[in-house]
This record gives structure tokens, C-alpha cells and sequence, in this order.
């Protein structure tokens, strides 16, 4: 498989000490040096063979990194980072730091695989076990290429695009989320590592859902992810990230930067399932999750949808957000928030409207179950050029247990007077009656919450494409396993 | 099939069943009568093992076994079923679809595979028939919107889908009108064979019109206080529960 040839290929280079800034003593064989500096993202520039302009573009992004301050308005407790106790370039893994087998692995998450019944090879790729076996993806991945170079769409690592297509990467990086905009955004600027790139041209319909994975080296894209998705005039793209299974990964900050942008009449629809490691039932390890994803509306008529099934990580911090800027335009936000145990998540959207009848809509699903606590925050803005615009904000909320905590923080800005903003929210506990109900009926606890709680996701999970969503309802019962008594 | 010992049981220390004897044998339709808060509902959460009473002492027997012992889901596979006197609502769960998970349940606890697609679909449509259920009921959330008499239905044709060994309606006519009763019964009487038992509670002697009992138990402060054929509930409704239950 490519990953894998691929990885010898890294392992090789390094061995023959090919790259050019010398790093010598103390380093990891496939690891940049541990630590934040300027030499750190020399060194992952020089790894991907960068151009100047693209080092130089790292290099200011690190210098703001360096001015701003963390972003402090969610309500989490986050842990001290120290970003310089960090691998800023550990992948892809060499094959022998892989684990071998899958015995190697904590058995909770071979346990899920088992659930949502995920193929032996798969599981492997998953869990990172080293796999020489062939794996379907490659050949599927070969199939989808053919079918998109005939469009014209280009689908490709951000890494290979940089070289590649400079002149969109110049024209629309960081166009959507500024370098300046915070400092994990500004983190991502400097050192991300790879990522997908997606460019339809005018007037195409992609006629396939495009996945990472479908690429062939999206398990190793690592912790800082760049995704950038450009849809020209006309065009369609459906775009699915991550997978349903939990990723086996021991880097503990994920800060990932994701742009779309959707130019005249053109629809972007963007789905994420995520299951990150969440971290044991005492809240041991598991992933910080600190993920930037906002879309610009930039042509009249152009559309964004954001689909979200959030069940992973320690903490999850994420908005993705729409930037409606052309007329017409319409920005929507489908939010299903899972937190069990001692998971914290902060997440929800920013409609930010500008443009002239432009409308946007905000589902949020939120379940916490254990001691975890899960807040939505939103922000609806409504310019004063955006006169007849319209937002629709639904919140739900449902707890399970006494020890979990739920909150809904939305934030409404209105500076025009002829514009709409519709705010409606809820909070229940699980209803024990439906429960005993349902187990009347001869289902267990555990599949009675699992069927109340999909129940309760419905209009968020309808909006996944046919193929994840099967999976997202199997997950979302699984990541509530062992909430009720 | 079943059999009820002394039962006394209390909810918040509040005693509820005062030492309740009651005995089914396969084949048997019982009817179990009483004044409001005598205990009738309470004695079908205990059969179906809703959590919250405390059972003080007695025994509860069911086809050779300690009922006491399991749990609902354990119960309802093994045979109990109780038709709600207020069936939940849940949002977002297509009523075809939980019918579907609740046949794959009890299938999974008898070592059967998933029932087949068009099976389902073909059992489906039959048994809704029956009970003059239309195609898009069963394609919205479950009894979300429905109206009282639709529940009732629904209730009754879960059952007939789950084929329960013993099954137990908590006022089931309770909201229904003339034409719906009649149609409810008739699903149950269509149920009934020398294997299974019913135990049907009620106010209202209206209902055994149409489901025949073999047995009537009336109840009053938690206890059974007199038992008989068809005639006492005729007894019943003409002379009350109080004159009964003191003449008892």
C-alpha cells in the first residue's frame, strides 16, 4: 500500500540525513525535534520540500502565535499546554514504532471496531498497527481519481498542492480564517502538516462524496491538519472528514484549521464524524481537540452547510462557522455533541451575515452523560448591510444522570432593524419512563438510551450522507455505553 | 403460568399491595377491578419490573420461575408484556422502526437472527391491518401526536407483533371510543390461545363485553377482596365498589 511505501520512503530519507537543517543528536528517526521554534518549522517545511513563500508564510504566522494570547472564553478547563513538550512532525510512523499486532492495542477500542463492525484489515489501518496487507482504499482512492481528473477537480494532500497549484493555494490560504485570528489558528499557520485540498471547477457537480479516507495517507495526516475546499461558480461538493471508528493516537493537542470557500450559486456541504480518543472513565488522557472550520459565502447565491457528530476527545473546542457574504447566500449548522465521563466540549457556530437576504439555520443536539459537561456557543451576527436576512437557532440539550452539566451560550448581534433572528432552546434530563418503556419492549438499557438518544439527534443525523449515517447512530449509542445504571 | 403469593409491596414507604394472591393458568383471560389508587397499576409496573417499589415480602412466580429475578428487558423476552394505560411518546424513533427493534430484540434473545426485511414488511402490514392502522401512521415518530385511541392501538399492536406468553392491559379502554374499543378487543380476542394468559385491569365492566373473562378479581386497598365469574362485574357496575368491597 502507498501509506506504507511511502513511509519507507520518509524513513529512508531520513536515514541518508537528506534534509537540510542538519538536525542531529537526540532526534527521533522520523520526529522533528521536540519543541516550538523557528528551526522546528524550517524542518517540517524542508519535509515537504516546500517553496520559500510557503516557509515565510509559516514563519510570520509563528511570529503572531508568539504575540497572541490563548483564546479564554469557552467553558473548559484546560490543562496547561506546554508547546514546547510537543512533536510538531511524528508522522508518517516508521514501521517499527508501529505497534505490531493488535494485541498492542487497549482492547476498549478493538471493542468498538467490533461494534460498528469494521473489517479485520481496517482495523488495523486504524489503530495504526503496521499493515503490508493490501487495503481496499488504495484501489477504491485509484478508481475516484480517475473520475475526478476527468471533471477537472483536483483532490489531492494540501502538501502536494502547495507545490502543485500555488496559485489558488496563494490566492485562498488562509483567506478564511486569518493567520491573526487567534492563536491556535495562528499554531496551525505555522506548523501544520498535511491535509486535504479540494478544487471544483465551474460548473461541476462532484459526483462522488469526497472522504479522506478515500486518500490514500489521510490516517497519518497528524495532529496539526490544514483542509481547504474551494468550490467555483456553479459547483457541487459533499465533503465526509474523519471516521466513525476512534482513532488510536497519542498526540494529545489536535489543532486543526479547515477553510471553505463557495463562490456564485456553488454548494459546499461538510460532514465530520469525530471519535477521537476521549480519554478513560476518569478522564486519563484523550485528545484536545482545538479545531478552526469556517466557510465563506462569497459569491451571491452560494450555500455552506456544516454537519457535525462530535463524540471523541477530552475536550473538544470547535465552531465551525459561515461567513455570509454574497447575497442570498445561506449558511447551516447541524450539531451533534456527545460528552460522557469527564469529557468537556465547547462547540458551535458563528453565522456571520453581510450580504443582503441571506439566511442561516443552527440545529444543536448536546448529550451529556457521566460527569461531562457540554456547552453550545453561538454567535448570529447580522450586519447592517444584511437588511431581510433571517436566522433560525434551535439548542436541545438532554442529560443523563445528576452529575453531568449542560449550557447554552448564544450570543445575538442584530445592527440592522429588518432582519429575523429566532432563538429557541431546551434542556431535559433522559425521561426514565421512556426508558422502562422501551425495555418493556424488550431492549436493553443500553440500546433503549442508544434508541431515545438517535431519536433525539434525528435532524441533525438525517443531514449525513446515507453512508455515514448508519455508522454515526451506531456510534452515538456506543459512546453512551455505561451512562445509565 | 403465573402465580402471585402474599405480595406486599410499597412505594417510598408508603405500603401500595397489601398482600395480593392471585392465580393464572395458561388459557386464562382475568379481570382485575378496582376503585382509583387500590393498586391495579401498581401491581402491573411490579409484574413488568419498573424500578421504584419495593417489594416487602410474598413471591411472584411466572412459568416455573422467581419473576423477581429479572430484569424488564429479561421479562418482556421472556413472555410479559404490558399494554400502557399511557404509552410514551419518542421523538425522532419512526414507529415502524422501534416495532422492528423490539421483534430484533426478543429475536436476539431466543438466538434468532434479525427478522428478514420483507418478512417484516409483510408482517407488518397485515397485523397494522388488523387493527385499522394506516401505512403512514407507522412511518411517524412513535405515538408523537397520536391521539389517545391511536396509542391504544399502537399498543395493542405491538403486542400482537411480540406475541407475548403473558400480557397485562392497564386500562386500556381508558380514552376510547365506541368504535375504537371494539376494534382494540377484537385484536386481543384474535391473540388469545390455550397458551398465553391475559390480565386485563379496568374500571369499567364496559370493556368485558367485549373481552370475555374467564375470571373477575375485584381490588380494593391493595388486596383482592373478591374473585368470581363474569357476573360479579355485572354485580359491579350495578352495585359499586364500595357496597362490594364492604359485603366482602
Amino acid at each position: 500500500m502507498a501509506a506504507t511505501k511511502q513511509t519507507i520512503e520518509q524513513v529512508n530519507k531520513l536515514g541518508n540525513n537528506e534534509y537540510k537543517y542538519g538536525f542531529s543528536t537526540d532526534v527521533d528517526d522520523i520526529k522533528s525535534p521536540k519543541g516550538l521554534n523557528e528551526d522546528t518549522i524550517k524542518f517540517i517545511s524542508a519535509q515537504k520540500n516546500e517553496p520559500d513563500w510557503m516557509l515565510q508564510w509559516r514563519l510570520k504566522a509563528f511570529k503572531v502565535f508568539l504575540r497572541l494570547p490563548k483564546p479564554n472564553w469557552a467553558k473548559l478547563n484546560i490543562p496547561e499546554i506546554n508547546f514546547q513538550d510537543i512533536y510538531y512532525y511524528s508522522s508518517p510512523k516508521s514501521l517499527k514504532d508501529k505497534p505490531k499486532s493488535l494485541d498492542e492495542i487497549d482492547p476498549e477500542i478493538l471493542k468498538t471496531y467490533e461494534k460498528l463492525g469494521i473489517p479485520l484489515v481496517e482495523q488495523k489501518m486504524l489503530a495504526g498497527v503496521a499493515v503490508d496487507a493490501v487495503f481496499d482504499s488504495v484501489s477504491v482512492a485509484t478508481t475516484y481519481k480517475k473520475q475526478l481528473n476527468d471533471l477537472g477537480i483536483i483532490f489531492c494532500p494540501i502538501s502536494e498542492a502547495i507545490k502543485n497549484h500555488p496559485d489558488l493555494i496563494k490566492k485562498y490560504l488562509g483567506s478564511v480564517i486569518p493567520v491573526t485570528d487567534h492563536s491556535f489558528a495562528a499554531l496551525n499557520s505555522a506548523v501544520f502538516t498535511d491535509g486535504s485540498f479540494v478544487y471544483i471547477p465551474k460548473g461541476v457537480r462532484c459526483p462522488v462524496e469526497l472522504s479522506t479516507y478515500f486518500r490514500i495517507n489521510a490516517v497519518n495526516t497528524g495532529q496539526f491538519e490544514r483542509t481547504l475546499i474551494i468550490a467555483d461558480d456553479d459547483s457541487y461538493v459533499s465533503y465526509l472528514e474523519g471516521c466513525t471508528a476512534p482513532m488510536r493516537d497519542e498526540n494529545q493537542l489536535h489543532a486543526a484549521n479547515v477553510e471553505l470557500v463557495a463562490l456564485g450559486n456553488a454548494e459546499i456541504k461538510y460532514s465530520t464524524v469525530q471519535n477521537w480518543y476521549p480519554g478513560d472513565s476518569n478522564g486519563k488522557g484523550g485528545i484536545y481537540n482545538f479545531v478552526t472550520k469556517r466557510g465563506a459565502c462569497r459569491g451571491n447565491n452560494s450555500k455552506i452547510s456544516w454537519t457535525q457528530v462530535e463524540t471523541g476527545s477530552a475536550i473538544t473546542w470547535k465552531y465551525p462557522s459561515c461567513i455570509l457574504q454574497g447575497d442570498n447566500s445561506k449558511g447551516e449548522f447541524y450539531s451533534v455533541a456527545i460528552t460522557n465521563n469527564m469529557q468537556q466540549a465547547d462547540t458551535g457556530t458563528k453565522m456571520i451575515h453581510i450580504g443582503k437576504n441571506t439566511t442561516s439555520k443552527i440545529i444543536s443536539k448536546g448529550i451529556s452523560a457521566g460527569k461531562a459537561n457540554n456547552t453550545y456557543r453561538g454567535l448570529v451576527n447580522m450586519q447592517p448591510k444584511a437588511s431581510n436576512s433571517r436566522n433560525f437557532t434551535q439548542c436541545d440539550s438532554l442529560l443523563i444522570g445528576n452529575e453531568c452539566g449542560a449550557h447554552t451560550v448564544p450570543y445575538i448581534e442584530s445592527s440592522n432593524s429588518d432582519s429575523t433572528v429566532e432563538h429557541e432552546a431546551t434542556t431535559s434530563k433522559i425521561n426514565e419512563e421512556q426508558l422502562f418503556y422501551c425495555m418493556q419492549r424488550g431492549l436493553n438499557s443500553e440500546d433503549a438510551v442508544g434508541l431515545i438518544v438517535n431519536g433525539f439527534c434525528k435532524e441533525v443525523l438525517q443531514h449525513l450522507p446515507m453512508e455515514f449515517a448508519v455508522e454515526a447512530q451506531k456510534l452515538v449509542a456506543i459512546s453512551l455505553e455505561g451512562s445509565v445504571g | 403460568m403465573l402465580e402471585i403469593k402474599n405480595l406486599c409491596v410499597s412505594i417510598e414507604d408508603k405500603q401500595i399491595l397489601k398482600g395480593m394472591n392471585l392465580k393464572i393458568n395458561d388459557g386464562e383471560v382475568h379481570a382485575l377491578m378496582g376503585p382509583n389508587g387500590s393498586g391495579k397499576s401498581t401491581l402491573s409496573y411490579v409484574l413488568s419490573g419498573k424500578e421504584g417499589y419495593e417489594i416487602v415480602s410474598g413471591s411472584i412466580h411466572y412459568n416455573g420461575r422467581d419473576l423477581l429475578n429479572l430484569d424488564v428487558d429479561e421479562r418482556a423476552n421472556e413472555g410479559i408484556f404490558l399494554a400502557f394505560q399511557y404509552p410514551m411518546e419518542i421523538p425522532g424513533v419512526q414507529t415502524s422502526f422501534f416495532l422492528k427493534t423490539a421483534i430484533n430484540a426478543k429475536r436476539k434473545y431466543q438466538g434468532l437472527d434479525e427478522i428478514d426485511a420483507l418478512e417484516f414488511a409483510k408482517l407488518i402490514k397485515s397485523k397494522a391491518g388488523d387493527l385499522d392502522i394506516s401505512p403512514e401512521m407507522l412511518k411517524r415518530d412513535l405515538n408523537v401526536n397520536y391521539s389517545g385511541g391511536e396509542k391504544k392501538k399502537q399498543e395493542i399492536l405491538q403486542m400482537s407483533l411480540l406475541d407475548p406468553s403473558m400480557a397485562i392491559l392497564d386500562e386500556t379502554d381508558s380514552g376510547l371510543d365506541i368504535d375504537a374499543l371494539r376494534i382494540v378487543s377484537e385484536g386481543v380476542n384474535k391473540l388469545r390461545t390455550p397458551n398465553n394468559a391475559f390480565l386485563v385491569i379496568t374500571h369499567y365492566q364496559r370493556l368485558l363485553n367485549y373481552i370475555k373473562p374467564d375470571f373477575v378479581h375485584i381490588i380494593a386497598d391493595g388486596k383482592i377482596v373478591k374473585s368470581g365469574d363474569f357476573s360479579l362485574a355485572l354485580e359491579l357496575e350495578e352495585k359499586g365498589y364500595d357496597e362490594i368491597s364492604k359485603s366482602a
